[in-house]
């Protein structure tokens, strides 16, 4: 009875919910098509001024459609003969960071987010609201002896120095040890348990592969983030050995009337996030909504 | 978790054999968590808690880095910092410009939110073109909104021209540096808080607004009673993360300044933020004042955290529903 009962309610319920399904109208539509002109607008001004030669930047008035002139430009930036910074090697320490940063950072968060939800052990809660804690810790004004410490380790001006700060992230565990808490059964580690699986066996076999829509968002933020991290960067590493957010400012201020070289330069580094957001801007979206913490 | 070893029932004849197995696995069991969620703790340690606590340390030092010889100076940095007229210059900077994004940000958010709570066409459009500023990088849009904002060939003042204004020099303003650092700040964060905003709002039961909307109260009159105050957790949420992000705000005036290199933040130091003081002490031009530095971070430790409890206890009286 009960059980045929509920349904029921449900179908009532939904003719008075007016608000959730409330219809868009045409101004709605209006203000959202200016908000989404608005977010496209400077990342489509900065390849207007890349695709030009750079005193199509004074003419007047201005030009707002892109030219011809963007190979030629993107050719100046990789040309480290010309420009004060080698971009090739900007792009490659970059991939490099992002992805070993990513890769790290998605395998321990997994497994300490196992830990957390799956397991039981003394002082599991208070470690887990340390986590959450250091979250609010703007751990970024410890520069200094974090520069201190870079020296002592012979890291400096090297990637280890950006690499090994981020290799596991608050944020990461958290997020891992929510999802697997509702999306991996008891059952099933049971079952793993009882099979005769060690535990991190369990961890490879059943709770990774489980996790993989996790691992996916974090993964891609954690990409994000660190491609675009630019304060600690720009303190340990230098024009001859940078990552990409550091050399496209050291050829902002080698530049600075240049605009044409500045922006093209500005354009390849967002270029690699744009088309990964292309593709699974969706996930991005999720993750973010998800999550709801800055990384 | 249940312990697995009831389940396996081992008779007498294999008990014996069995024992070093059983052993192993319960030290498995046992030992295993902490090895897990040891990485975390480690690099948090190493690389997270210990420089900020030696922070404080080298802030009663005058450590330099091109000095080594270095002396215990107990609070002179401390003192010497709250007489430093640069330094309150950077304090109320960074707080204005930090009032100037964030108040408009989020309440454009709000609203932004509100709007994509809808039936929508191309929804997922709709949500990607908002988020895509949070994708691009803060050097990025420090550097197309500084070309943008440039004095002779920026189009804001291009714009700004056809209704009879300017052209402004908004780098060499105190307000109008504030203004542009701002709308950099809003452009790229607005859409990421409204997306925070659009999922709590999706967890609003729908009874609620049933409720409401039979008594008669009216869409505007919903969202200010029930939707607000629902989402008042989230509100505190992204107050406080925009306080800790905005209080430390370097990229964008870092690199707003014509040839940054020395992070003064502007020839009369008119947009110089609390961090960019820190960088500019410790490694810009070369000064490598360790102490001095390491005492201003602690001071916008202390602001952040002050300005965070504040902004709690305003945002906590939000009226509740009902």
């Amino acid at each position: 009875m009960a059980a045929v009962a509920v349904p029921q309610a449900r179908t009532s319920r939904r003719r008075f919910t007016t608000r959730r399904f409330r219809r868009a109208g045409p101004l709605t539509y209006l203000f959202l098509i200016l908000v989404a002109l608005g977010s496209l607008f400077p990342l489509y001004w900065s390849l207007v001024v890349a695709s030009h030669d750079n005193s199509a930047v004074s003419s007047y008035p201005p030009v707002l459609t892109p030219g011809h002139e963007l190979w030629t430009n993107i050719k100046r930036v990789f040309n480290s003969g010309e420009v004060n910074v080698d971009f090739w090697a900007a792009l490659l320490n970059s991939t490099i960071v992002a992805t070993t940063v990513t890769v790290s950072v998605v395998f321990f968060s997994a497994l300490a987010g196992f830990a957390f939800a799956k397991m039981k052990f003394r002082g599991e809660r208070v470690m887990m609201l340390t986590i959450v804690a250091t979250m609010l810790v703007p751990v970024q004004l410890g520069v200094i002896p974090l520069y201190i410490e870079m020296i002592h380790l012979g890291w400096l001006n090297r990637l280890p120095s950006v690499i090994a700060p981020n290799l596991v992230t608050a944020f990461g565990v958290f997020l891992m040890r929510q999802y697997i808490v509702s999306a991996v059964p008891n059952d099933l580690i049971d079952a793993a348990r009882v099979d005769g699986c060690h535990t991190f066996r369990t961890f490879w076999h059943v709770v990774l592969p489980a996790v993989r829509p996790a691992a996916a968002v974090l993964g891609l933020l954690t990409f994000m983030n660190t491609w675009n991290d630019f304060f600690w960067p720009l303190i340990v590493l230098s024009a001859q050995n940078p990552t990409v957010q550091v050399a496209v400012s050291t050829l902002a201020s080698g530049y600075v009337e240049d605009y044409a070289l500045v922006l093209t330069g500005t354009f390849i580094s967002i270029v690699p996030l744009l088309i990964v957001f292309l593709f699974l801007g969706r996930q991005i979206i999720g993750g973010l909504m998800q999550g709801a913490v800055k990384g | 978790m249940r312990n697995g070893s009831t389940a396996i029932a081992p008779t007498p004849a294999v008990r014996k054999s069995g024992t070093v197995r059983h052993r192993l696995r319960r030290l498995d069991v046992k030992a295993s968590p902490y090895l897990y969620v040891a990485p975390f703790f480690l690099i948090f340690i190493a690389f997270g808690l210990f420089p900020l606590g030696y922070t404080a340390w080298v802030s009663l030092t005058d450590r330099n880095l091109l000095d080594p010889a270095t002396s215990f100076i107990g609070l002179q940095n401390y003192t010497a910092l709250l007489h430093d007229s640069y330094f309150w210059n950077a304090v109320e900077n960074t707080l204005a410009i930090w009032v100037m994004s964030t108040v408009p940000q989020l309440l454009l958010a709000l609203g932004l939110a509100h709007v994509l709570n809808t039936t929508l066409r191309a929804r997922t459009l709709f949500r990607m073109s908002v988020i895509l500023p949070q994708v691009t990088s803060l050097v990025a849009v420090a550097l197309i909104f500084t070309q943008l904002f440039s004095k002779d060939y920026g189009l804001v003042n291009y714009f700004l021209h056809w209704f009879g204004i300017g052209p402004i020099y908004w780098e060499a303003g105190r307000f109008s540096s504030w203004f542009a650092l701002s709308t950099m700040v809003i452009w790229r964060w607005t859409g990421y808080n409204a997306l925070i905003y659009l999922a709590a709002m999706q967890a609003i039961p729908d009874d609620l607004y049933e409720a409401a909307s039979i008594d008669g109260a009216r869409p505007a009159r919903q969202f200010f009673h029930i939707t607000v105050p629902m989402l008042r957790p989230t509100i505190i949420f992204t107050v406080i993360v925009s306080t800790i992000g905005g209080l430390q705000l370097f990229t964008e005036p870092y690199l707003f300044e014509p040839s940054h290199q020395g992070a003064t933040g502007g020839s009369d130091r008119q947009y110089q933020t609390v961090a960019m003081y820190l960088y500019e002490k410790a490694f810009a031009s070369s000064q490598f004042k360790f102490g001095y530095a390491s005492a201003i971070a602690w001071c916008l430790f202390l602001l952040i955290a002050v300005i965070s409890a504040i902004n709690f206890l305003i945002v906590r009286r939000i009226r509740s529903a009902g």
